[in-house]
């Protein structure tokens, strides 16, 4: 008799671990939420990491170069032939970026192109700054041309130079180029975001 | 779709299916002006270059719906036998080509230099006129670029 009420008692305590274990999962569950939670960085920068994302991408960069050298490619090698932005960021006297860049790629040549093609003021270098330095330099209204929040969104969001970001063309293999990890509509969102959370520059 | 530039000083249009198709092919298979080389295809060796409103253009890599109302010049209208432009009077006096291919995108490369600036120095040279010659006269090309720069002062005078 005592074996048989031992033997009811085995389901019995397998259904109550059972229950208990699930009990448990789900605390667990939460108890990684919210350590999730805590390791995430707060919203505002995440958007500023993924407007990063993008500003430090090639596609960005090679037009921010510290030397006057355009860099091509998603190696950022310097530019064939040895061209550099001048004295106005526009190339050459007689060689000049519109020389071979128009306002829009040609996929016959591989030569990219998009509207006022050439390179970012030198005040707008990027190469070789944190992500926090090239913050400060764009919100720099002494760096970035005189412009306010206003205008710099507008710039990152609107203009059709920094919009060829997401429609690079193909190369002179006819290669696809490679686009900015982050997509065009979630960049807008996130930087309109970033700039309505105050534009704040988060630490390293 | 139909396009309408200025060539060589003279008015043209063109009837062509692709706006995208380049300048070069249709100056040279629509208008027949066969002194644009095609060289590379990709805008890297110059030998199309031609002055699209005064800049230096390479025309394989310019879509011809770009030069709707714009004034081309090829090295058929810089100059020519009875009176050459300096560049090319002094591409003869220095006797620059061997083969020649390449030569008419140099002189217009040239041409486009000197109208910026009629004294480069070797620096501005090196910068600016970055064709490709497969038979490397560029000794006598760097020759003769200086030469045009002291015509192109003497004339002005």
């Amino acid at each position: 008799m005592k074996k048989l009420k031992i033997l009811y008692l085995i389901p019995l305590l397998l259904l109550g671990g059972i229950l208990l274990a699930s009990n448990y999962s789900n605390k667990k569950s939460d108890y990684i939420s919210l350590k999730e939670k805590t390791i995430h960085p707060p919203k505002n920068k995440d958007n500023f990491d993924k407007m990063m994302d993008v500003l430090t991408h090639p596609r960005c960069m090679n037009c921010h170069p510290s030397d006057n050298i355009p860099k091509q490619g998603i190696e950022s090698h310097p530019h064939y032939f040895g061209m550099e932005g001048g004295k106005n960021d526009q190339g050459f006297e007689a060689t000049k970026c519109m020389t071979c860049h128009q306002t829009e790629n040609n996929n016959y040549s591989g030569v990219p192109g998009a509207p006022h093609w050439g390179l970012a003021p030198q005040s707008m270098a990027w190469k070789g700054l944190t992500r926090q330095e090239i913050a400060a330099v764009m919100l720099n209204k002494e760096t970035n041309g005189g412009k306010n929040h206003e205008e710099i969104i507008k710039h990152l969001t609107e203009d059709d130079l920094v919009l060829w970001a997401w429609n690079p063309g193909v190369n002179a293999a006819g290669i696809k180029r490679e686009k900015p990890p982050v997509s065009q509509e979630e960049f807008k969102e996130v930087v309109e975001a970033w700039f309505a959370d105050g534009a704040i520059i988060p630490e390293k | 779709m139909k396009i309408a530039f200025s060539i060589n000083n003279k008015d043209v249009s063109v009837d062509i299916l692709d706006g995208n198709t380049p300048l070069l092919w249709v100056i040279r298979d629509i208008l027949d002006l066969k002194g644009t080389k095609f060289g590379c295809g990709k805008a890297a060796c110059g030998a199309c270059t031609l002055h699209v409103n005064d800049v230096a253009v390479r025309s394989c890599s310019y879509a011809v719906k770009f030069a709707e109302g714009k004034n081309i010049t090829t090295i058929e209208g810089l100059g020519n036998a009875e009176n050459p432009h300096p560049v090319q009077q002094a591409w003869i006096e220095e006797v620059v080509p061997q083969c020649g291919y390449c030569q008419p995108g140099f002189i217009m490369a040239t041409a486009a230099l000197l109208k910026e600036n009629n004294k480069p120095t070797d620096e501005d040279i090196d910068k600016n006129i970055i064709n490709i010659c497969r038979c490397a006269t560029y000794y006598r090309m760097r020759k003769a670029i200086h030469r045009a720069a002291e015509l192109t002062r003497e004339t002005k005078i």
